[in-house]
């Protein structure tokens, strides 16, 4: 078996109340095909944080899963306003989300320090204007 | 502590997952903010919140936790509902605040974060 299984999904922007639903269908996937839990664990938090970033501050995207022998990788790529400063955004607590999405139970600069912490790899390209892409692996 | 015992202690209503009140559960976390549970939750079983809305959910089921305890009378809609029994959760109505349901899991047992003996 040396194919890799590939999964794409739609991310919508401007609607976080269907944010998530791409992690939610990995997961399920991911069981399905008998991962250990705590990698099915790693590869969600650090997705569901990507994908609620490509809702809440880059209008939605498109986000990819390819499934090797030898790691899960996660593709996030939007085209949003892009990261000035991603050193800066990586900081824990650093965030320019909304008073609204902070009403809504995020916004308090967690999400790209989590993604690096769960995952092994992880690189973010991001052009202001342009978008943001960021590839994460999770080693099996 | 099995979720019966939870529901018992908080006078909860079960919103969804009936089924499920059997399940016993070793430690909790009470907080409003998503980001923090996404960042620093580890092994809990159980989310108690003030906050509704879809992406209560989804965290608690990114986080393989498999109860949500919904604090202060508030009242989920029909698609919190949904999503959370599709996914087998069960859901907890209390009227008493986040700070008094934490107190009353504490002192009768139910652990914080590092504290779950295994
Ligand atoms: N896809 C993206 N496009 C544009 N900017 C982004 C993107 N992802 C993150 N950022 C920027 O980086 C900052 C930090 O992101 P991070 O996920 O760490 O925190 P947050 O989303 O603001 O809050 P939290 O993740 O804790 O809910 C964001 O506030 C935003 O300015
Ligand atoms: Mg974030």
């Amino acid at each position: 078996m040396s194919d890799n299984l590939i999964f794409r999904f739609e991310v919508l922007g401007n609607d976080f109340t269907s944010a998530g639903q791409a992690s939610v269908q990995v997961k399920k996937n991911l069981r399905q095909l008998g991962f250990d839990s705590e990698i099915i664990r790693r590869v969600s938090i650090a997705m569901y944080e990507g994908e609620i970033n490509m809702v809440i501050h880059a209008g939605g995207g498109v986000a990819e899963v390819i499934v090797s022998e030898e790691y899960i990788e996660i593709i996030l790529e939007d085209t949003g306003p892009g990261i000035k400063d991603i050193e800066q955004a990586m900081q824990a607590g650093y965030s320019t989300a909304s008073d609204t999405i902070r009403s809504l139970g995020f916004g308090a600069g967690m999400g790209l320090p989590n993604m690096k912490k769960n995952t092994d790899t992880m690189e973010i390209t991001s052009t202001i204007g342009v978008g943001t892409r960021i590839v994460m692996r999770v080693l099996l | 502590m099995k979720i019966s015992k939870m529901q018992e202690l908080l006078e909860a209503k079960v919103l969804c997952g009936e089924e499920f009140l059997g399940r016993h559960v070793y430690s909790a976390c009470g907080c409003d903010l998503m980001s923090d549970v996404l960042a620093f939750a580890k092994d809990q079983a159980v989310l108690l919140t003030g906050l509704v809305n879809t992406q209560v959910v989804r965290t608690a089921l990114m986080m393989d936790m498999n109860c949500i305890v919904f604090v202060r009378s508030k009242k989920p809609g029909d698609d919190i509902i949904k999503l959370a029994e599709e996914h087998e959760l069960v859901i907890l109505s209390t009227d008493k605040p986040l700070y008094v349901s934490c107190g009353l899991l504490y002192t009768n047992g139910l652990a914080g974060s590092k504290e779950v003996k295994k």
